[in-house]
């Protein structure tokens, strides 16, 4: 295991004037680490994942990166031209629409082949090959190759969304509610898919959910957030086993059994 | 003899916020160890706090105060204090656990299930299934069953699927919490000669077993929970 | 000249004619980026060229001989009108001329006869965006360019390719200037990229609705965007013209009849008229000398 953090998290606050985004949030985010970002609707999770992958300047704090050369970068003080470049290299984002995140217009191949031909990649032929791969590691039938998303179902733009993602063999993956808006059965299917691309890649993610099942398969850690301020934080078991706030334990309570 | 495992004053209770903050004392000042090559089996009464123990120990459940000390390639982690990163090395390396209760993922096959321990360490593929098809050969999991995602099967066959999959490494210490509640004879006795084996090679084990014969066949020593009561204690 | 007095030299007035001066001379010294202009009314609708004639009016002298083509041609409905306007509001010597002609406004072609230095081409420009049909949002397009962030453009080719088995694109095709911004050539054949790279005319484009205005300095790089295993190839055509027998030049098709009857011939006319004046003739042509 290695012993730097990939991305580290210093006091971060964001306020939208006198309205607490998030405040005080620090953590460390380790290499191969899937952490998970729980709390309600207003909680601040999402702000606050929109201020780690630099959507959004903090207001105050630092959010350091260890790019690839081993050196660590405050995000805040990167230029646009580097950020932009590390977010569609070294980075990922699934949005909770895949809409957001995709070229709607345009054919999967060619939205996952997107990442590959903006680093200089001039080969049509290679372009296409790594596409089909990919598409196929998303359970993606081939022939699906040059039909546009808005042809596909949700799950199946979701799982486009995440291998435009992956194409570059990111460092590092932000989530946003990945299986939100989903069925049970198209969740589970793309939940088991995270899961074993997380694992096979050796993917960081930070995933926000409010659906702890989710927070469950996926994550090693959870913070719990409410009201800006994470109020519980620990090993995924340890927080959902033996919740030891009142709001983790009442989120806890809340989960439907089957 | 060495000793992978120290329990030392180790503290617990509940706080449940949801019923007006009422504190429900679990266990306190427990305290003991396991050697290498040691099975020791918790006993006593049901309720007394023998699978809050075993999940303190796994990380499961925080622990109020005391330390729970795991040798942890050559030195000494205290769990009931150790960062979560810490925690999940030291759960891939050297503290296995076999729970009652197989967490189904799904669409993973029962193989794939056996052999991902194997996997997180970065042993390859194919040895890894190879050794899982052994272990669930071993266990009289029919074959058919392998390639299927065990979601489905019955309590036993989840629980053979379990008991493979936590026997599968070579950690050196393993907590047990009932691994033979479900199965027949032949395979309880199966799951005893895999026990022994693993005292055998030095392994440090700490188990909950209700069924006596298993007990009885595996057990070094029986610590009685009852012992670390709070009640008791108050009393 | 009596004409003349109810109109400033060129139409525009002086000072527009500088603000566009200033933002030609801003697009010539960063080839290929486009330079906003508060481009102006015009006497004619947009889609006629309003972006090409405010650049010509900018840069028109008394001494300039003007050339305007429209698909290659000067005598159709386009070329006649914008020269007639030129010549009624600037009294500029005009020609059809080729080489005789200083500044030539252009609508969807580049002269066949090579141009040489101290000539100026100004296109007229539709949509000046090349990432346009890809990206909606004039921010983000502007960031892309600002970053040099181009993959979107292959993205378009690769979908060309993806559905027709080759690059499909055959007029505006995206091209890379002097190694730096990706720009639209305005929707001239791809036929004609090749004459813009290391071209010793100036070249300028005008964009009237959308206010842009950007430009090619003389002897600068002008490389067609491909991928290397489809590499940028211009179209061919199996006969020559049918008029001037002129080969490798770019042919228009023309229908003679209802029974199916057609002919290639030069679009661009006056280089077809020139051949054919150097007694260079094609297969139609001597069919009807022989039937004469």
């Amino acid at each position: 295991m290695t012993d730097t953090p990939l991305l580290k998290v210093n006091d971060v606050s964001k306020f939208y004037g006198s309205r607490i985004g998030c405040r005080n949030v620090s953590f460390e985010l380790w290499p191969g680490e899937v952490l998970a970002i729980v709390g309600e609707s207003g909680s601040g999770k999402t702000t606050l994942l929109s201020c780690l992958s630099t959507r959004l300047m903090p207001s105050s704090g630092i959010v350091e990166y260890h790019m690839r050369d081993g050196q660590y970068r405050d995000l805040a003080r990167m230029g646009e031209a580097e950020r932009r470049f590390l977010m569609r290299t070294d980075w990922g984002f699934v949005h909770q629409n895949p809409a957001d995140g995709l070229r709607m217009t345009v054919s999967a191949g060619a939205n996952v082949g997107e990442r590959l031909m903006a680093v200089g990649d001039r080969h049509y032929g290679n372009i296409r090959a790594t596409a089909a791969d990919w598409l196929a590691r998303v359970e993606i039938d081939e022939d699906r190759i040059d039909d546009q998303p808005r042809a596909f179902s949700g799950g199946m733009r979701q799982r486009l969304q995440i291998a435009r993602n992956l194409v570059t063999s990111p460092r590092l993956v932000f989530m946003d509610e990945p299986t939100g808006g989903l069925d049970v059965s198209v969740q589970a299917r793309l939940l088991d898919l995270v899961r074993g691309l997380v694992h096979d890649l050796g993917l960081s993610a930070i995933i926000v959910t409010h659906d702890l099942a989710v927070a469950r398969l996926l994550s090693h850690r959870m913070m719990v957030m409410k009201d800006g301020l994470v109020i519980e934080q620990g090993l995924t078991d340890r927080v959902l086993d033996d919740p030891r706030e009142p709001y983790t334990q009442l989120l806890v309570s809340s989960i439907l059994q089957v | 003899m060495p000793t992978p495992l120290v329990v030392s004053e180790v503290f617990k209770s509940f706080t449940m916020h949801l019923r007006d903050g009422i504190t429900l004392p679990v266990v306190s000042g427990v305290s003991f160890s396991v050697k290498k090559g040691e099975c020791v089996v918790l006993g006593g009464p049901s309720g007394v706090g023998k699978s809050s123990i075993l999940k303190m120990l796994y990380g499961n459940y925080a622990v109020d105060s005391g330390q729970i000390l795991i040798e942890h390639q050559g030195h000494l982690v205290d769990l009931a204090h150790a960062a979560p990163r810490a925690v999940m090395e030291v759960r891939r390396d050297t503290l296995g656990y076999v729970s009652q209760f197989l967490r189904a993922v799904p669409r993973v096959s029962a193989l794939d299930v056996v052999a991902e321990p194997l996997l997180a360490r970065g042993v390859a593929q194919a040895e890894a299934r190879e050794r899982a098809s052994d272990l669930l050969a071993k266990l009289n999991l029919p074959r058919e069953l392998w390639q299927l995602p065990p979601a489905t099967f019955s309590g036993g066959e989840q629980q053979r699927v379990n008991i493979a999959r936590g026997f599968i490494t070579d950690h050196a210490i393993l907590l047990l919490d009932e691994p033979t509640a479900s199965l027949d004879a032949v395979n309880r006795r199966v799951v005893v000669g895999m026990i022994a084996a693993k005292k055998a090679e030095g392994v440090a084990l700490l188990g909950i077993f209700h069924d006596e014969e298993v007990r009885d066949a595996v057990a070094d020593r029986i610590l009685d929970v009852s012992a670390f009561s709070p009640r008791k204690a108050a009393a | 000249m009596a004409d003349l007095a109810t109109y400033n030299f060129a139409y525009l007035d002086e000072q527009t004619k500088r603000m566009i001066r200033r933002a030609i001379l801003k697009a010539i010294s960063i080839p290929g980026y486009q330079v906003p202009f508060a481009s102006r009314e015009m006497p004619m609708p947009y889609g006629w060229g309003t972006g090409g004639v405010q650049v010509t009016a900018a840069i028109l002298g008394p001494n300039d001989v003007l050339k305007v083509i429209d698909q290659g041609a000067d005598d159709t409905t386009n070329a006649v009108s914008i020269r007639a306007f030129f010549q009624k509001v600037a009294n500029v010597a005009v020609t059809t001329k080729t080489r005789e002609a200083t500044i030539i406004q252009t609508r969807h072609r580049i002269p066949e006869e090579t141009l040489s230095a101290g000539q100026t081409l100004v296109y007229q420009v539709p949509i000046p965006e090349p990432l346009r049909f890809l990206e909606p949002r004039e921010t983000e397009t502007r960031k892309m360019h600002a970053l040099e962030e181009y993959g979107l453009m292959h993205v378009k080719l690769y979908e060309d390719i993806a559905r027709n088995g080759h690059i499909a694109t055959t007029y505006a095709y995206p091209v890379k200037v002097e190694g730096r911004y990706v720009m639209d050539p305005s929707p001239t054949p791809k036929f004609d990229n090749p004459k813009m790279h290391r071209s010793e005319a100036l070249q300028l484009f005008g964009a009237g609705r959308e206010k842009r205005i950007y430009a090619v300095p003389p002897y600068t790089d002008v490389v067609s965007l491909d991928f290397e295993d489809h590499p940028f190839e211009i179209q061919h055509f199996d006969k020559p013209c049918a008029l001037c027998g002129a080969e490798h030049v770019y042919l228009d098709e023309v229908v003679l009849d209802d029974k199916g009857g057609r002919m290639f011939v030069c679009s661009d006319t006056d280089h077809c008229e020139d051949r054919r004046e150097h007694g260079h003739a094609g297969e139609m042509l001597a069919r009807q000398e022989a039937a004469e």
